[in-house]
C-alpha cells in the first residue's frame, strides 16, 4: 500500500468487497440484456449503487455484440437441424409408402381395375409430348452433371463441390499450395505453443526449462501465428486474388518462391532466437531482432512489386477492390514495419508511441485490411454473385485507412504518453465505427437472396462467423477505448479475449473459408466433409469457451483492483477462467489438428482405381493376346 | 473521376500519401517531441552495471508480458507508486545495442504487480532471490514461472556465493547448497533499482484521477483502526514474506505467531522494525523499512500491527491510533538526531 495524506485517510483503499459482489454488479447488466426489456428500467429497479456498471456504454456494446454470435451459432444450428429432420421426415414417407403397397398386393382383380380406373382418370392430362414427338431426351453435349440418382439417406448432408474452373496454371497452383501448407505448419506449431503457454497459466510448474519459460514462449506463440500462419496463408490466397481479378497470370513466380522462403525463413530464426533469450525489446510483435524480421519485409517488398506488376498489366479496365485492399495492405506492412524499427525515435517515450502505433496497425493495416480484401473477393465467388455496393467498399476502404491510422496509442490511456494524442487515439477508435459497419453491410447485402446457399456449403459458415466477428470483435475494440471502459479492462485478460476474438474470429476464419474455397479447385480433391464440420465447430465452440470466461473474469479483476483488495487476491480470483481459457484452448488446438488433416486430405494425390480407364486396358490386352492367338 | 479508380499509380499513390502523412503526424512527430523534449529527473541514479545486465534478462525473458511499469493516473494505481509516472520517468531509456531496440517496459498486461516501484516496495535481495528460484515458496497462489536455471548447485560455498535456504518441499531433490548465479544476482539488483524517482520541488505533482468515492459507513464506522481492514493490508504489504499463516519461511523469514516482539505489550519496537526494517538475527534475511518505503500512515500501522497482535494465536492488547501516531513522531525525531 501506498502513501496516504491523513486527509485521504477515510477513502483508503482497503474495504473489503467481498469476489461474489461484484457478480452481483454484472448479474443486473447481463439480466438486462438477456431479458432484452428496457434497459433503463431495470436499471432503477436495481439497487443505486450497484447498477451503474450499466450506464457504461462500453460494458452495453460489449454485452449486445457477445450475443450476436451465440444467436448466429444457434441460428445456424436450426437451419441444419432442419435439414436433418426433413431427411427423416422423407424417410419415413418412403416407409409409409411400402406398407401401402403391401396393402395394395392383397386386393382382389375387381377392386384393383376400380382403383386402376379411379388413377387413370385422376392422372389424364397431354403428355407434353404433342410437340416434340416421341424422342428421349439426350445430353450429347453432356452439359448435365453431378446428377445424384442415390436415394437412400445420409446422416451428412451432401455439401455442394468445389467447380472445377479451367486455366489455373499448375505452376502458380503449386506455389499457392506450398504457402497454404507452410501457413497450416506455423498454425499448428503456434497454437500447439498457445496452448501449452494457457496451461502454464494453470500448472506453472509443468516444466521449468528456460527455453520453454512463460515470457519466451508468448512472443514464440504470437509471431508465429501472426506471420507464420496469417501472413503466409494471406499471401498464399492473394497469390491466387490478383492476378485473377486482374484477368492476367501472376507477373512473377519466381519472386512468389522467394516470399516464400523468406517469411519461413524468418519465422524459424525468429523462433529459435526467442527461444534462446535473444528479444528485439519486448515489444509486442515486434520481438524479432531487425535482422531477422528484415527477412520478411524483403518478403513483402518482393511480393508488393510482383502484385504491383500484375495489377498494371491487367485486362480489365477496373482494378477490382480486392485489388485495392491488398495492394495497399503490403504497401502498409512495409511502412509499418520502417517505422518500427528505424532506431532514430525510439528513445524515452518515443518507444512507446511508436510501440502503440505499430501493434495495431500491424493488425489492422496488415492483416485486417489483406483480408478484407481476400473476402472481397471468395465471398461473392462462393455465393456466385457481384458484391452488393462498390461504394461501400470504397467509402470503408477510405475511412478504415483515415481512423484506422490514428488509434494506436489507445493501447496507453491513461499512461504518460501526452493527453491529447490518447484521445485522438480514443476519437479515432470510435471512429472505426463507418468502415465496420460499411464492410459488414456490405457483406451481408451480398448475402441477399443467396443464404439458401449456406445450408449446402462447408465454406459460407466461416465466412458468416468471419463476418460477425468482424463486426462484434472490431466494435469491441471501440468500446475498450472509452476511457470509462479502460480503467475495467485494460491490463486484464479481457484485452487477451479481444485479440482473440479478432486475430481468430476474423482473420482465421476467413482465412479457413478461403482456403477450403479454392483448395478443392486446385487439387480437384474435396476434403472430408464431416471433418470440414468438426473443424468449424469445435474452433467456434473452442473460441467461445476461450474468450467469454476471460472477458467476464478480467472484468471481475478490473473491479477488484479498482476496489483496492489486494493483488494477490485477483490471482486467486482469476483460476477459475484461467482453466476454462485451456479448456476452450484446447477445443482449439483439436481442430487445428483436424483442419491440418483435411489439407492433408485436399492436397495429397489420392491413389483411385479409374475403372474405365483398367478396363479399356485390358479389353486392349485381350485384343492383343487374340491377335498373337491367331 | 472513374479515371482515378482505374488508374493504379493515382490510386496506389494515394492511398500510401494518405497513409503515410497520418503515420506521420500520429506516430513519428509525436515519437520524435517526446524524445528531444523530455530529461530524466533530476535526482535520477544511472543504473549501475549489475541493474543493467539484469535489464537485459528482464528483456530476454519476456518479463514485460506480465509486469508493466506504469503508474497510470488513476487512484487505482495509486498502489504501485507515490505518484503517476510521468515523461520523464522514461526519458533515460534508450536503444540497447546495435541489434536491440530499446526496451519495452511500460507492459500492456498486468497478470503479475506493476514493477515501477518494486525497489521500494519489496527491496529484500533474501526474498527477490528465493521468489525468482520458485516463486510458489514465498507467495502460495503465484502463477510466475520459477528460474531455477538462474541458480546453481553446489556442494560447498566459495567466497562470495549467495546461498538460498529454500524450503524442503521446494527443493524437489536437489540435495547441495542451491547458489544465485550472476545472472540472479544481476536481475535481482535491477529490480531493486525500479524505484520511483522524487520529483524536485518546484514540479507539480500530477494528479491521480477517478478517485473512489467515500465509503459513509467507514467514516461512521471510524473507531480505533478507522475502517481499514487490517488484514488487506498485511497482505499487501508483509505477506509476502511472513505468509498468511503468520508462520514465516525457517530459515528467511522469522514467524510473527508466536513473536515475543509482536506481542509485546509495549508495541515500540515492533513499530520501529515496521517502519524503519530490520537486520539484527542472522539466521533471517534482513527486514526492509517498509512502512517508511511506502509511506504508511499512523492509522494503517494500527491496522496492520492490531492485525498482527490479534490473528494466529496471538492475544495482544489492541494498540490505538493515537499512541501509534505518537510512537511514529517519536521514531522520526530520534532518527532525525
Amino acid at each position: 500500500m501506498s502513501n496516504l495524506k491523513p486527509a485521504d485517510m477515510t477513502k483508503r483503499n482497503c474495504v473489503t468487497v467481498p469476489p461474489h459482489k461484484h457478480l452481483e454488479r454484472l448479474k443486473i447488466p447481463l439480466l438486462a440484456v438477456f431479458s432484452l426489456l428496457t434497459i433503463p428500467l431495470f436499471a432503477q429497479s436495481g439497487s443505486t449503487a450497484d447498477s451503474d456498471l450499466i450506464g457504461l456504454p462500453g460494458i452495453l456494446i460489449t454485452i449486445t455484440l457477445l450475443i450476436v454470435p451465440v444467436v448466429a451459432a444457434l441460428f445456424l444450428l436450426v437451419v441444419k437441424a432442419n435439414a436433418l429432420f426433413k431427411r427423416i421426415q422423407n424417410r419415413k414417407d418412403t416407409e409409409e409408402a411400402t406398407r401401402f403397397a403391401d396393402y395394395l398386393k392383397t386386393l382382389n382383380v375387381e377392386q384393383l381395375e376400380a382403383l386402376q380406373n379411379d388413377k387413370l382418370h385422376q392422372e389424364y392430362h397431354l403428355n407434353n409430348r404433342e410437340l416434340s414427338g416421341p424422342f428421349a431426351p439426350e445430353d450429347s453435349k453432356g452439359l448435365l452433371s453431378s446428377i445424384n440418382e442415390q436415394a437412400n439417406i445420409r446422416f451428412i448432408e451432401a455439401k455442394r463441390k468445389a467447380i472445377v474452373r479451367p486455366g489455373i496454371d499448375p505452376a502458380l497452383s503449386r506455389l499457392i499450395l506450398w504457402f497454404l501448407g507452410t501457413a497450416t505448419f506455423w498454425l499448428v506449431f503456434g497454437t500447439s505453443v498457445g496452448e501449452y503457454v494457457g496451461i502454464k497459466f494453470v500448472a506453472p510448474d509443468v516444466d521449468q526449462v528456460s527455453w520453454l519459460s512463460f515470457g519466451r514462449l508468448r512472443p514464440v506463440h504470437t509471431n508465429a501465428v501472426f506471420w507464420g500462419w496469417s501472413s503466409l496463408a494471406m499471401l498464399g490466397l492473394g497469390y491466387y486474388v490478383v492476378p485473377r481479378v486482374s484477368n492476367i497470370q501472376i507477373h512473377s513466380l519466381k519472386s512468389g518462391w522467394w516470399t516464400l522462403i523468406l517469411i519461413n525463413a524468418s519465422v524459424v530464426l525468429g523462433t529459435i532466437a526467442l527461444m534462446a533469450g535473444i528479444n528485439n525489446g519486448g515489444g509486442e510483435y515486434r520481438e524479432y531482432i531487425w535482422p531477422i524480421q528484415l527477412l520478411f519485409g524483403i518478403g513483402l517488398v518482393i511480393t508488393l512489386i510482383n502484385f504491383l506488376r500484375t495489377v498494371a498489366n491487367r485486362k480489365t479496365t477496373e482494378i477490382y477492390v480486392s485489388n485495392w485492399y491488398i495492394v495497399a495492405a503490403v504497401m502498409f506492412a512495409i511502412v509499418i514495419s520502417i517505422v518500427a524499427y528505424v532506431p532514430n525515435f525510439q528513445n524515452g517515450l518515443g518507444e512507446t508511441i511508436i510501440q502503440g502505433y505499430y501493434m495495431h496497425q500491424g493488425v489492422g493495416m496488415w492483416f485486417m485490411l489483406f483480408t478484407l480484401g481476400l473476402v472481397y473477393y471468395y465471398l461473392p465467388q462462393q455465393l456466385n454473385k457481384p458484391i452488393y455496393s462498390y461504394s461501400l467498399g470504397i467509402l470503408a476502404f477510405w475511412s478504415q485507412i483515415f481512423f484506422y491510422t490514428l488509434i494506436g496509442t489507445h493501447h496507453f490511456v491513461f499512461s504518460a504518453i501526452p493527453w491529447s494524442l490518447q484521445t485522438v487515439a480514443i476519437v479515432g477508435s470510435a471512429g472505426m465505427i463507418i468502415p465496420v459497419v460499411s464492410g459488414t453491410t456490405n457483406f451481408l447485402m451480398t448475402f441477399r437472396g443467396a443464404w439458401h446457399k449456406v445450408a449446402g456449403s462447408y465454406t459460407l459458415p466461416f465466412f458468416i462467423v468471419g463476418i460477425i466477428f468482424y463486426f462484434t470483435g472490431s466494435l469491441q475494440g471501440t468500446a475498450e477505448a472509452f476511457r470509462s471502459t479502460n480503467l475495467i479492462w485494460h491490463f486484464t485478460d479481457f484485452t487477451v479475449a479481444h485479440s482473440h476474438l479478432t486475430m481468430y474470429g476474423i482473420i482465421a476464419f476467413f482465412l479457413w473459408g478461403g482456403i477450403y474455397a479454392i483448395v478443392p479447385r486446385l487439387t480437384r480433391q474435396e476434403p472430408p466433409q464431416i471433418t470440414v464440420g468438426i473443424h468449424f465447430w469445435m474452433a467456434f465452440i473452442g473460441m467461445m469457451f476461450y474468450t467469454v470466461p476471460l472477458m467476464w473474469g478480467g472484468t471481475m479483476r478490473g473491479l477488484m483492483w479498482m476496489d483496492g483488495l489486494p493483488f494477490i487476491e485477483s490471482v486467486t480470483m482469476m483460476a477459475p477462467y484461467w482453466l476454462w481459457r485451456a479448456i476452450g484452448g484446447s477445443l482449439m488446438w483439436v481442430s487445428h489438428l483436424v483442419f491440418a488433416y483435411n489439407m492433408y486430405n485436399m492436397i495429397n494425390p489420392r491413389k483411385t482405381v479409374n475403372i474405365n480407364d483398367i478396363a479399356i486396358e485390358k479389353l486392349h490386352a485381350e485384343e492383343l493376346v487374340e491377335i498373337q492367338g491367331t | 473521376m472513374m479515371d482515378f479508380f482505374n488508374n493504379y499509380k493515382k490510386l496506389y499513390l494515394s492511398a500510401l500519401g494518405l497513409f503515410v502523412v497520418l503515420t506521420i503526424l500520429v506516430a513519428v512527430m509525436p515519437a520524435i517531441n517526446n524524445q528531444n523534449n523530455n530529461s530524466p529527473l533530476p535526482n535520477e541514479e544511472p543504473l549501475s552495471d549489475a541493474a543493467l545486465a539484469g535489464k537485459a534478462l528482464y528483456v530476454a525473458n519476456g518479463c514485460v508480458a506480465c509486469h508493466t511499469q506504469q503508474v497510470r493516473n488513476l487512484e487505482m494505481d495509486n498502489v504501485w507508486g507515490k505518484r503517476p509516472s510521468i515523461a520523464a520517468d522514461y526519458a533515460s531509456e534508450h536503444r540497447t545495442d546495435l541489434w536491440r531496440n530499446t526496451a519495452t517496459l511500460m507492459g500492456t498486461e498486468r497478470t503479475g504487480p506493476d514493477l515501477t516501484d518494486v525497489g521500494n516496495r519489496q527491496p529484500s535481495a533474501e526474498w527477490n532471490l528465493l521468489h525468482l528460484y520458485q516463486p510458489r515458496a514465498v507467495v502460495a497462489a503465484s502463477v510466475m514461472p520459477a528460474y531455477p536455471w538462474l541458480f546453481e548447485e553446489k556442494t560447498n560455498l566459495d567466497e562470495g556465493d549467495v546461498e538460498i535456504s529454500v524450503p524442503d518441499e521446494f527443493r524437489k531433490g536437489v540435495k547441495g547448497k542451491i547458489v544465485a548465479t550472476q545472472d540472479a544476482l544481476n536481475l535481482v539488483a535491477y529490480l531493486q533499482s525500479l524505484k520511483q524517482v522524487e520529483l524536485p520541488g518546484a514540479m507539480p505533482v500530477p494528479e491521480f484521477l477517478y478517485k473512489r468515492e467515500q465509503k459513509p459507513d467507514a467514516v461512521a464506522g471510524g473507531g480505533e483502526d478507522m475502517g481499514l481492514d487490517g488484514a488487506a493490508l498485511y497482505a499487501a504489504n508483509c505477506q509476502s514474506c511472513h505468509q498468511a499463516s503468520g508462520e514465516g519461511l525457517k530459515g528467511a523469514f522469522p514467524p510473527l505467531k508466536g513473536s515475543a516482539i509482536v506481542t509485546d505489550d509495549n508495541p515500540e519496537v515492533l513499530i520501529d522494525i515496521v517502519m524503519n526494517g530490520y537486520d539484527a538475527r542472522p539466521e533471517f534475511g534482513s527486514m526492509p523499512a517498509i512502512g517508511t518505503n511506502m509511506n504508511l500512515s499512523a492509522a494503517e500501522v494500527a491496522a496492520i500491527i492490531n492485525h498482527e497482535r490479534s490473528s494466529w494465536g496471538n492475544k495482544a492488547r489492541k494498540v490505538p491510533v493515537e499512541e501509534v501516531q505518537k510512537i511514529m513522531d517519536f521514531l522520526k525525531q530520534t532518527a532525525k538526531k
